[in-house]
């Protein structure tokens, strides 16, 4: 059913949902939400399941004309979204109607937005994911960006009874300074003398910051004497911390398969939430933790969520 | 030299990729290793395991955590490893690629004729009809690092990169030699282009080719280029 008529697309803003793994090995990147809890969250809200389609919003948003009634959730970054130019709270639903205007101005914190919809955002299914890669121009809407002009669609899905929310304790908040967790490796052999270094430093996010990275600059990361600047190109993972010749780091994200410089360390699964949400400007600082943690935090945020779903369904119904 | 390694050395890649190496370096033997570990993986999917990604000399392993850990994934690699000696691989796939070399589609043809000294005709009998390895499939879809170049046709790349190469572009750079699979800017000489569709997404089948097959570049006249191009592209 038509849903939206996109009236301004906003820089950015393209049909995301958790990605595709299927074909890692043919060259074709994972691409999915840069920050999946908040997409996750969108989705459970007005009552999807996690790995519907949605909207990711990149700094700002979209004005998007009503076509069908559907409840409707902004997670992630705080952008000011007003509906009819009344205010509409974040992380909640709100019944959209047809011939509102939805209007999604800017972040004020964070970098990344995602609009969640009854029934998903309702577009072909390309290679197993929903998820749009511009550079090959697949998924989302005909493999690109929204236009002007574009008319989005709805899957089917029931209309909530009731509006819900999330608790405010579970809002993540975005500081202008960011810790991110992260394990060493895969090459921190390669980083014997730069890594307690690198651990202790301070980076600042730079404006080349997009889906495929985030490149920081800061005190350079030394490298052992005797290793040459590059490695075997290899496959990489969102999070590795790539330290190419000028030492100078860059967090790789989804829309990166391989790699030839050296990683000296991994931004763990449970924090690459808060990568998604970084801005230029802002500052990391990398923390020491061990796959054993990691893995704990992992499987805490699994059970978050695990938990706001179960807390949805009882607080609100459907 | 690059070394096959006699046990799998392990590294993380984060709370959810294992990488596996096999040997130091780009090598036929080292990347014959990781196309037989990543068969044998395959044929029976250890548990927990989402992705088998195999390059050059190594091969990553994506896995959920709340289903395995790398030293579970260790142990079951090395097992196989001691089956791997046993175990029946299947030989590589040969995949034919027509190519029209030289003219419109070949740019660069006359650059590598400059720096190898051979004719067009030689380029062409030397590039064609070998079985080149494809070590792995990464940077854009379908993007082929494939080995085997003769040292004969090596080139540099260009000074300036052109910034829109259409799909089908085979193109030399050093000591490799590959086919840009989408429309994408790119630096290697373009010595031909195949017509046929190396990614379409909406295909069952999106790609022609995988990891461990070989390609093996077959030459065309024009005119078949275009027939060729009418019934993939249409």
């Amino acid at each position: 059913m038509e849903l939206f008529a996109v009236r301004n697309p906003g820089p950015m803003t393209t049909v995301q949902d958790l990605g595709r793994l299927a074909f890692l090995d043919r060259g074709v990147p994972l691409s999915g939400a840069l920050d999946p809890f908040a997409c996750r969250v969108a989705n459970l809200l007005v009552g999807n399941p996690e790995e519907a389609a949605v909207l990711e919003i990149t700094v700002m948003g979209p004005t998007l004309e009503v076509l069908a009634p559907a409840d409707i959730a902004l997670t992630g970054a705080d952008m000011g979204m007003t509906i009819n130019r009344e205010p509409v709270r974040a992380w909640r639903t709100v019944r959209a109607n047809p011939g509102e205007v939805i209007r999604i101005p800017r972040a004020a914190y964070g970098c990344r937005a995602y609009l969640a919809v009854t029934g998903g955002i309702d577009v072909p299914r390309m290679m197993g994911s929903r998820s749009t890669f511009v550079r090959a121009k697949i998924g989302g809407v005909q493999g690109r960006g929204l236009i002007k002009g574009d008319t989005l669609h709805r899957g089917a899905g029931s209309l909530l009874s009731r509006p819900r929310e999330l608790p405010d304790e579970w809002i993540p908040q975005y500081a202008r300074e960011i810790a991110l967790r992260a394990v060493p490796g895969p090459q921190d052999d390669a980083f014997r003398e730069g890594i307690d270094a690198f651990f202790g430093a301070s980076y600042e996010v730079t404006q080349q910051a997009d889906r495929m990275g985030c490149r920081l600059r800061g005190p350079a990361v030394r490298r052992d004497g005797e290793l040459p600047e590059s490695i075997v190109t290899e496959p990489t993972m969102p999070g590795n911390v790539q330290v190419p010749a000028d030492g100078q780091p860059i967090i790789l994200l989804v829309e990166q398969t391989s790699g030839g410089y050296a990683k000296i360390a991994t931004v763990i699964t449970a924090d690459l939430p808060k990568v998604a949400q970084v801005v230029p400007g802002n500052s990391v600082r990398f923390e020491r933790v061990t796959l054993e943690d990691a893995h704990h935090l992992y499987r805490e945020q699994q059970k978050h969520v695990q938990q706001i779903r179960e807390y949805l369904k009882r607080v609100n119904g459907l | 030299m690059a070394v096959l390694y006699e046990q799998a050395r392990f590294r993380l890649s984060g709370d959810r990729a294992l990488l596996v190496e096999y040997g130091d370096g780009i090598d036929p033997v080292i990347n014959e290793k990781v196309r037989a570990m990543t068969a044998l993986l395959k044929k029976d999917l250890p548990k927990g395991v989402e992705a088998v990604v195999p390059a050059y000399r190594s091969l990553s392993i994506i896995y959920d955590p709340l289903a395995t850990t790398p030293a579970r994934l260790a142990e079951i690699l090395h097992a196989l490893e001691a089956d791997s000696r046993a175990a029946e691989i299947a030989k590589a796939k040969v995949i034919p690629i027509p190519v029209c070399y030289g003219g419109e589609f070949g740019p660069d043809i006359g650059v590598v004729m400059e720096h190898t000294g051979l004719r067009e005709d030689e380029i062409v009998a030397v590039h064609a009809f070998v079985d080149y390895p494809i070590y792995m499939i990464g940077f854009t879809p379908g993007f082929c690092y494939l080995g085997g170049l003769d040292r004969r046709l090596q080139t540099p790349r260009r000074k300036t990169p052109r910034t829109n190469l259409p799909a089908g572009s085979v193109g030399i750079a050093e000591s490799q030699t590959g086919m840009y699979p989408i429309d994408s800017p790119g630096g290697w000489q373009i010595i031909g282009r195949t017509p046929l569709r190396l990614f379409a997404p909406a295909r069952e089948n999106p790609f022609l080719y995988e990891a461990g097959d070989r390609i093996r570049f077959v030459p065309i006249a024009e005119a078949e280029f275009g027939r060729l191009y009418e019934k993939e592209w249409s």
